[in-house]
């Protein structure tokens, strides 16, 4: 049997779900686990899990989706960017269609501005030595899995002498958000599915603090249908126990103590600094900006005008990324935000809550209007 | 817009890695290949990479070894996956 004959099998993911009934009947409470990475959002959604699950287990998405929690200051930088110095813009495709201020950059683009989309910070690289003429301006952004790629294509630029390359630092870190949610009155979370690619990076033993600081216990997943579901029995087995841990579920891909050239390098180029969240607000050392010795190509420093930063009127984005509110309640949701035309960040990447609720669970909404 | 570097294999989001067999590699470089496509990756954050490994490619870059059934299994889940995407 094949890899996806096992992970898709209704029987396999039937049984799982057999299991968790029964695991979280004995629990004698309800439970509610939150997922942060936007491919497990995905899973859930394209399998249905959400109403599968019996009702004692909700799931819900936290700030997983890294172009979700953008905060739109930074769109409204990289947009003043678009039309000044000559510059280039390269960003991931996912980018392109989120509201800044003033609009999308796929509306700077249409206007006349050059924005690149890249699949890789190097592909914006070789922008840069293709175009020596012209500064390049790549939009760092995304959390611990990018992050490091794009610390080395800085350091590959300083090597090659490619004095026309830089980055707009906007990358963020997982545990410091993960930290405020498990301590806000508000989310009320019982334990944590974590990211898998995060944390091939971080290492699982990055997340030991929600044990030892929060009593929580967080499984890191990988992102099928069954590693979402193994994670939820797991995590209501150690709920039973009364023994919150970190459990490592991913295979030998993640090891705790993580990607160690990828984490020194990150230590090389960046340094913590506090970053707002959509959704979450400011949060200490949870922004990864760059170390002063790369201040020649940090595009942050550029001086720009910006706008007073306005969000999308009505989208509530934030309190989805927040994991209070379900996207269908908003009012904007499948009305006038759809995945075709986004009003907010949540609707515009594949990976946000709104759109793999649109995509795929949008019958849950017609069936209690 | 052009979208630079783009196969059918890098069509998928910020959050996703791959996993592609490592053929051959040089000092910071390795050529990778999956269903007879080859890409040239950095090998900058995993330095450690053999020819033979199966490395998990993001960004453009190695950052992890899987192991071969492992490797199977995501990729299979990846087709489905990255199909739903396109979709959207
Ligand atoms: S449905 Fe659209 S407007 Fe409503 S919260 Fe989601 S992204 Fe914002």
């Amino acid at each position: 049997m094949s890899g996806t004959d096992r992970f898709h099998d209704p029987a396999v993911v039937a049984g799982l779900l057999e299991r968790i009934a029964r695991a979280v009947d004995a629990l004698g409470r309800p439970v509610t686990f939150m997922e942060v990475c936007g491919s497990h959002t995905h899973a859930i959604a394209a399998a249905g899990l959400r109403h599968r699950l019996p009702g004692g287990v909700r799931l819900i998405s936290g700030p997983g989706c890294p172009v979700c929690v953008t905060p739109v200051g930074y769109l409204d930088r990289a947009w003043a960017l678009a039309g000044q110095h000559g510059a280039v813009l390269a960003t991931f495709g996912d980018l392109m269609r989120v509201p800044s201020s003033r609009g999308s950059l796929e509306l700077a683009a249409a206007r006349g501005a050059a924005v690149r989309i890249v699949y890789s910070p190097r592909d914006a690289l070789r922008i840069a030595e293709e175009n020596p003429g012209r500064p390049v301006v790549f939009l760092g952004i995304g959390f611990e899995t990018t992050a490091p790629t794009i610390a080395a294509a800085l350091e590959e630029a300083e090597r090659k002498g490619i004095s026309n390359f830089s980055v707009l630092p906007g990358n963020k870190v997982m545990p410091p958000p993960l930290a405020a949610l498990a301590g806000a009155g508000d989310v009320a979370v019982d334990g944590f599915i974590l990211p898998g690619h995060v944390s091939v990076v971080t290492g699982s033993g990055a997340f030991e603090f929600l044990p030892e600081r929060f009593g929580l216990p967080g499984a890191v997943a990988g992102f099928t249908p069954a590693d979402v579901l193994r994670a939820v029995e797991a995590l209501i087995g150690m709920l039973a126990a009364g023994k919150p841990r970190i459990v490592n579920l991913y295979g030998r891909v993640v090891r705790p103590e993580g990607n160690r050239a990828a984490l020194e390098l990150m230590d090389r180029v960046f340094e913590p600094v506090d970053a707002v969240w959509r959704g979450l607000g400011p949060i200490p050392a949870s922004g990864l900006g760059l170390a002063p010795a790369w201040a020649h190509r940090d595009a942050s420093r550029l001086p720009v005008e910006l706008p007073r930063p306005v969000e999308p009127p009505g989208c509530r984005c934030g309190e989805v990324l927040r994991g209070t509110l379900d996207p269908p309640e908003c009012a904007l949701f499948g009305r006038t935000c759809t995945p075709d035309n986004p009003v907010g960040a949540c609707m515009v990447s594949s990976e946000g809550s709104c759109a793999a609720w649109y995509r795929h669970e949008r019958w849950t909404m017609e069936g209690t209007a | 817009m052009r979208y630079h570097g783009s196969d059918r294999l890098t069509e998928t989001t910020m959050c996703l890695a791959i996993p592609m067999k490592l053929i051959e590699r040089d000092e910071f470089e390795g050529t990778v290949e999956l269903e007879g496509i080859r890409r040239r990756i950095s090998l900058m954050l995993l330095p450690e990479a053999e020819p033979g490994d199966h490395v998990l490619v993001h960004a453009g870059y190695a950052i992890g070894v899987v192991d071969e059934d492992q490797a199977r299994e995501t990729l299979e889940i990846l087709e489905t996956y990255s199909g739903a995407m396109r979709e959207l």
